[in-house]
């Protein structure tokens, strides 16, 4: 392995997915770097949920390569996935919704130390789980709310919660679609802050349609157009391109492609 | 929650005086209605906490009752410390096996594949001479609970009988309970609620459902022993699907994921069946109607009630 700061810690090499005769993804490659942010950008039907779909194996892609430092793990299931470091969050909010915020977490830390054996024991005693779970939960931004049934939760706390869920899982590499979707600009700001300060000791991928969000963050932005990486490269590289601005900023005409 | 525990020692004060009564008819119905009670708490670890609708948990019922049958000997008694652990295994052993298969489905389709495993199960102990055909077995000596000469309970005794069951309900509701508490328990709830998010969580859930599975065909088993050991006799009925659907039916009536409440569920409908039973040829038509009913006006079930009446108590307080 190279040295820690630039680690590549999830690649996609060549990655397509096929339905029938759609192709939802054709040949996308995706570095995951730790310490960087990585962006996927696209209009609606570019293929970026199909995209993280594959990395977080909820998806097995139809052709190409996922490597996690350095295995081979296309073959993997999420849950064999997630047992590795790679957390995902969902773009519609994927929680237990009559659990409270922190059993949601806590069942999150539990994964890592399972212990089903342990039928005699009580999970509410399991003091390891419930402080991580507090950790994460402050974290995410979400310390007054520790007792709250999640479910009656505004939609801005359900995504906060998301994100307590996937840290509580010591995922290394962190694959977040549209986390700072239906956030008012102040839960925006916040997030944008927690992820500044996950970023360092992880890799991530976020998904997500907040431009000021976007380049607040963002390490490396790919842009992808009908399933195919239109342009990938740093943030300066991706404002100036033409083709970019052509096919997703600036031009309402092809917003919708 | 205090008043939660004591309304549950009343109840078991009452279920301790009623061999007191020296009722035999009234003791031997409500001994089988405690066993039909251990069986529908072993459907609910499935249905009401794990999420799985199985419409075939008669098989492990049945199971267990013919493994008494034919691991007793024909004219003596067999141990009770050998046979019912067998019984019980075997049957865990049966839910294991068959679990590999069905919980490959969901939904309908799982309910669909543990009917058709337990009508397997059903036309073996019928179709075949290891059940004795559509008559069944008897079981004509009860097993003894001797140990090494010293005997501290007799099972052919009506009333120890009747001690013994009851405090193997008690026994499987502490059991459940504490499971349900427990790391283990907490997965089976939580695949309940979103099995995805589990999986994504890094829990390998097949691995959990399996084991309640296995789990619930044991405790099934358990009421399945006691039941032949109560009636004398085996018959395929015990496996079929009136029998399965029967038990979903108390959990159903009972509140879903609650242990209390599969036991109030086994009551009422051991009730109807007995009240309706005399007035009518047609009960089971009554008795359609008033599960409808309890489906449409009590969703929650039996276990509800405790917490209406609390909302409307407090609900009339506020008014005043």
């Amino acid at each position: 392995m190279s040295d820690n700061h630039n680690e590549a810690l999830l690649v996609a090499k060549k990655i397509t997915r096929r339905f029938g005769g759609l192709v939802a993804n054709q040949d996308v490659c995706v570095d995951l770097i730790r310490g960087k942010v990585h962006v996927l950008l696209g209009p609606n039907g570019a293929g970026k949920s199909t995209c993280i779909n594959m990395l977080s194996g909820d998806l097995p892609p139809s052709d190409g390569q996922i490597l996690f430092m350095g295995k081979d793990i296309t073959g993997l299931t999420a849950a064999q996935r997630s047992l590795v470091g790679i957390g995902r969050s969902y773009q519609r909010t994927n929680i237990f919704p009559k659990f409270t915020v922190l059993e949601n977490v806590r069942l999150a830390a539990q994964s890592r130390n399972q212990q089903p054996w342990r039928i005699f024991s009580k999970a509410q005693e399991q003091k390891w789980a419930l402080d991580k779970a507090r950790a994460c939960i402050e974290e995410a931004g979400l310390g007054k709310k520790v007792d709250w049934v999640s479910g009656v939760l505004s939609h801005g706390e359900q995504r906060q919660l998301e994100i307590a869920m996937v840290l509580a899982t010591d995922a290394q590499v962190m694959l977040l679609d549209e986390p700072l979707a239906g956030m008012g600009s102040d839960e925006s700001a916040k997030m944008v802050e927690v992820l500044k300060r996950l970023k360092p000791t992880r890799a991530i991928l976020l998904v997500e349609h907040d431009m000021d969000a976007v380049f607040a963050v963002a390490d490396t932005i790919t842009v992808m157009v009908n399933g195919q990486v239109l342009e990938s490269g740093p943030p300066a590289q991706i404002k100036a391109s033409v083709a970019v601005q052509q096919a997703y900023l600036g031009s309402e005409d092809s917003f919708h492609v | 929650m205090n008043a939660q525990l004591l309304l549950k020692l009343v109840g078991l004060a009452i279920l301790l005086c009623v061999p007191l009564t020296g009722e035999s008819f009234y003791t031997e119905l409500i001994a089988k209605t405690l066993v039909l009670a251990i069986f529908a708490m072993s459907l609910d670890l499935l249905v009401g906490f794990t999420g799985l609708v199985s419409f075939g948990h008669a098989a492990y019922f049945g199971v267990a009752a013919y493994a008494v049958a034919q691991l007793s000997p024909k004219y003596e008694a067999a141990s009770l410390w050998f046979v019912m652990p067998a019984a019980v295994g075997i049957s865990a052993l049966v839910a294991l096996f068959v679990g590999l298969f069905v919980l490959r489905t969901k939904g309908i389709y799982f309910i669909m594949v543990t009917l058709a495993f337990a009508q397997l199960a059903f036309f073996v102990f019928h179709d075949t001479p290891l059940g004795g055909g559509s008559d069944g077995i008897y079981l004509n000596v009860k097993p003894t609970a001797s140990i090494a000469g010293w005997m501290p309970f007799d099972l052919d005794n009506q009333t120890h009988l009747y001690y013994f069951i009851l405090a193997m309900l008690v026994l499987v509701y502490l059991f459940l309970g504490r499971i349900l508490q427990s790391p283990f328990g907490r997965v089976l709830v939580g695949i309940k609620s979103n099995e995805h998010r589990m999986q994504s969580m890094g829990y390998l859930t097949f691995r959990y459902k399996l084991a309640a599975f296995a789990l619930a065909g044991g405790l099934g088993g358990i009421a399945g022993f006691l039941y032949a050991v109560v009636f004398g006799f085996v018959t395929p009925e015990l496996l079929s699907w009136h029998q399965s659907g029967n038990v979903l039916l108390m959990v159903i009536l009972g509140g879903m994921g609650n242990l209390v409440g599969a036991i109030a569920g086994a009551f009422v409908f051991t009730g109807m069946q007995e009240v309706f039973g005399t007035w009518s040829k047609h009960w089971q038509l009554i008795m359609g109607g008033v599960i409808v009913a309890a489906v449409l006006f009590l969703p929650g079930g039996l276990a509800a009630i405790p917490g209406r009446i609390k909302r409307s108590l407090q609900g009339g307080g506020s008014n005043e």
